[in-house]
């Protein structure tokens, strides 16, 4: 988007709002480094999005005369993502306090891992300030908090060693007191990679009540944690909202996936809806088979509906596919009594009981030799495809049993199931030779 | 022409043909296909479209690509809904124009993967804290999945706000024969942006001093001129969006705020700002409702259902009437707010309603609601199996 105006920057990115942090706070200091760092890029405050959390870091965003987002807890970081993914050209910086860094861990990994281009500057003072001083991911061990009363069991998180072994490309460690906190920020910003600042400083209404903390303890902390402080890690690889759009570029302007058309060429005598239930087992291509079937109905010019069933683990247990074909259009799919059944797998028979059961004499079953016994009223007829001098394997047996069935029921053409399998120029020729070898063994 | 086509398939044509360029979705079985297929699609456009690392993400990706300039859409199950539930209120309250699909499949918790369900009716209405209203269509077809999606993304920017895409594992997965002629194509408006007024604005307060290198270097600076994000007079407009990165300075905020985006605890604001969210969607229901009656004269029952279960319900429709019976049929297609007009029209001269859906009566209470002293019978299932045609002539009988 181009803008009306040539802008030049601001001398000032903060508005004339004063803070609201407590006396001794380090948000305030972190904050004037932030827009000291955003008056040395020099940038128009329309193309810098300020993402804040929440928490007291949270309110940082009203004091910035910058484009704003403040959202949910522990969210910034999906927020960002999505203003960078959608316009890359834009400067996001994330503001987040260290509880942002436990409740939305997961996004911090995943955008590290995308090395997506946002600036994320933790205010990272142990606790939670805004809600009573309760601990978080980085209180130290030991430390006293509303709710680690007798001292933090947990071990704290090592922010910056987490998103530098995972994907960050820029990893810096310091405290509200350094003086080149501006200038890193800066750097940071520029690097246009996923960059993280994890900044140490008092939170002086409640951790620094609590345990004596000062600038002298963060140091000290450091030491006893075996932490180190600076430019932790640098890396440099493609940036995810630019890597997509290159990616992209392969396929930019291709056809998009239209409607294939499915032309009657052949003639059905159906005069009802008929209710066709393939059984068999997962991997076993039913529902390809069923589908062929499907389309072979449309080429003759009925209508057709497909709904299948199989379990979550897609290759093993059942597969059914329950077809309804209809010389009118199908506003009911399901299938309570179907008029024909294909049974190919005891995974199929055992599923579809109460169907066979509801079928009755007018009915037609076609199955394996093993099947022909199921129980039910329905007229069986036995499909036994040792009878073929063409090996039907696993891939192939529900299309042999299909063209069986089609053949008896009679009201379509075969050769709209040739027409319908050879659609697909990859199995043209396996599709063919099963109906070929199914057509020359016949039932029985 | 004809086509065989799914439900999955039709939401994604209808987002690209709407002009969807931004999608977000985590994987979850029935809705996966739709994440799968546009996820080919959408580069191909120039847009937007990634597997995000769980629901919440994919939908607060959503909604800072929104802000940023897209139009964007999600979809979800039931589970995954359960995680959008937050940002849902801050789409509600920062006015986001928002698609979210819903393929519901059998609940409540893991429930049924692919099991259908139509059990998160009263979920997407009440889907978030605070009580205010939503949108929600409910498609009754294949051909329907393509045109409400239309109407979805047209509806998200007419009130700048979620709008639902209620389906489920049947209606999004079970192919159909559709004659392409017959997708209605309903309208998709463009976004109303929020731009700098032409003249120059007189300065306010929060607005950044920009020197305009056009006006020369001793200028004075320029004011980003730069309109409240939001106006809640008259309380039921719906004002432009400020999108990032175009020539005006953009607050968004999930706080409670005044028309500047700024944190207001000032009663008069807030009753201001939350009266609006009511008010938009509201008092302009008649502009969402969406229904087909079918009537027929001298009908005394009424049948009603919406989604998948409408198929059956025409089949027995059909059969009734093929024995002589009169009978009168309506498929609810715009959920919420519920279509009050269209309601109590269909139930004038009726004196029993019938409701079908797949949960325990979910949608009937509202029928109830509005069908004082009438008989109201529910054809409810919840044992993973669509409702059949006979369950209604049963309950019509």
């Amino acid at each position: 988007m181009t803008l009306g105006t040539t802008v030049t920057p601001l001398s000032s990115y903060r508005n004339e709002t004063p803070y609201p942090f407590c006396p001794g706070c380090g948000h305030g200091p972190i904050l004037d480094h932030l827009n000291a760092a955003l008056v040395k890029l020099a940038l128009d405050p329309r193309q810098v999005v300020l993402v804040s959390d929440i928490g007291c870091s949270g309110l940082s965003d009203q004091y910035f005369a910058t484009s704003a987002f403040h959202g949910l807890h522990g969210r910034s970081i999906t927020y960002a993502t999505g203003i960078k993914l959608a316009r890359p050209d834009l400067k996001v910086i994330v503001v987040m306090g260290d509880g942002g860094t436990g409740i939305g861990g997961a996004h911090l990994l995943s955008a590290a891992r995308r090395n997506i281009g946002v600036t994320v500057l933790v205010f990272n003072n142990f606790n939670f300030g805004m809600t009573g001083g309760q601990h978080s991911t980085t209180t130290p061990q030991g430390a006293v908090t509303s709710t680690t009363p007798g001292g933090n069991l947990e071990r704290p998180l090592d922010i910056c060693a987490t998103v530098a072994a995972n994907g960050a490309g820029f990893v810096w460690r310091g405290t509200s007191f350094d003086k080149d906190l501006a200038d890193r920020i800066a750097e940071a910003v520029r690097a246009e990679c996923f960059a993280l600042l994890d900044i140490w400083e008092l939170c002086t209404a409640y951790f620094v009540a609590s345990n004596q903390a000062s600038r002298k303890t963060l140091a000290t902390t450091l030491d006893q944690l075996g932490l180190k402080a600076g430019l932790l890690h640098r890396e440099e690889y493609p940036e995810y909202s630019a890597a997509y759009r290159a990616e992209s570029e392969r396929v930019r302007g291709k056809a998009l996936a239209g409607p294939r058309a499915l032309e009657p060429r052949f003639r059905a005598t159906l005069d009802r809806p008929f209710r066709l239930v393939i059984a068999g087992s997962a991997g076993g291509k039913v529902r390809s088979a069923a589908r062929l079937v499907a389309e072979a109905a449309m080429l003759s010019g009925l209508w057709a509906a497909q709904r299948d069933d199989y379990p979550i683990t897609v290759k093993t247990g059942h597969s059914l596919s329950e077809l309804v074909l209809a010389p009118t259009e199908i506003r009911y799919t399901g299938v309570t009594r179907p008029d024909a059944m294909i049974v190919v797998s005891d995974e199929g028979l055992a599923k579809c009981g109460r169907q066979l059961a509801a079928m009755t004499a007018e009915d037609r079953l076609f199955a394996l030799p093993a099947f022909a016994s199921a129980k039910t009223k329905a007229r069986v007829t036995t499909i036994d495809p040792t009878r073929s001098t063409l090996k039907i394997g696993g891939g192939r047996l529900v299309l042999y049993c299909a063209t069986l069935a089609l053949r008896e029921l009679g009201f379509l053409p075969i050769e709209a199931l040739e027409a319908a399998a050879t659609r697909n120029p990859e199995f043209a020729d396996e599709n063919l030779a099963t109906i070929g070898a199914a057509l020359a063994a016949g039932t029985g | 022409m004809r086509e065989f086509i799914d439900g999955s398939t039709a939401i994604v044509r209808g987002a690209l043909d709407a002009g969807c360029t931004f999608f977000a979705g985590y994987p979850i079985t029935p809705a996966s296909p739709i994440l799968m297929h546009i996820l080919r699609e959408l580069p191909k456009v120039g847009g937007v479209a990634i597997q995000a690392e769980d629901e919440i993400a994919s939908i607060g990706m959503c909604i800072g690509a929104t802000l940023s300039g897209s139009r964007a859409m999600t979809a979800t199950s039931g589970p995954g809904l359960s995680l959008y539930s937050e940002n849902i209120g801050l789409a509600i309250m920062g006015e986001v124009p928002l698609v979210i699909v819903d393929v519901q499949r059998l609940g409540p918790a893991t429930g049924g993967a692919t099991t259908v369900g139509q059990g998160d009716v009263q979920f997407v209405r009440w889907g978030t804290g605070g009580g205010y209203p939503v949108i929600a269509l409910a498609p009754s077809t294949v051909a329907e999945c393509y045109s409400l999606t239309r109407r979805a993304f047209d509806l998200a920017e007419r009130f700048r706000c979620p709008v639902f895409l209620l389906t489920d594992k049947e209606l999004d997965m079970t192919s159909v024969t559709v004659e392409t002629e017959s997708y209605e194509r309903p309208p998709v408006r463009a976004r109303a942006v929020l731009a700098a007024p032409v003249a120059r604005a007189a300065p306010v307060a929060g607005a950044a001093p920009v020197a305009s290198a056009t006006r020369g270097a001793n200028a004075a600076p320029a004011v980003i001129a730069n309109p409240p994000p939001y106006r809640y007079e008259p309380a039921d407009g719906v004002s432009p969006l400020a999108q990032y990165g175009g020539d005006v300075l953009v607050r968004f905020t999930g706080s409670t705020h005044d028309e500047r985006a700024l944190i207001t605890k000032a009663p008069s604001k807030v009753a201001a700002l939350n009266e609006h969210l009511r008010a938009k969607i509201e008092q302009h229901a008649d502009e969402i409702e969406l229904v087909e009656l079918d009537q027929d004269s001298g009908a005394r029952t009424l049948l009603v259902s919406y989604g998948v279960t409408a198929g059956a319900m025409h089949e027995a429709v059909a059969r009734l009437r093929a024995a002589g019976r009169a009978v009168s049929a309506l498929v609810v297609k715009s959920l919420w707010p519920v279509p009050e007009r269209a309601l109590r029209t269909a139930l004038l001269d009726v004196d029993r309603v019938v409701v079908g859906e797949l949960n325990h009566g979910q949608y009937r209470r509202e029928v109830e609601r509005l069908a004082p002293g009438l008989e109201v019978r529910g054809v409810n299932r919840v044992d993973g199996e669509l409702i059949t045609p006979e369950q209604f002539m049963e309950a019509a009988r």
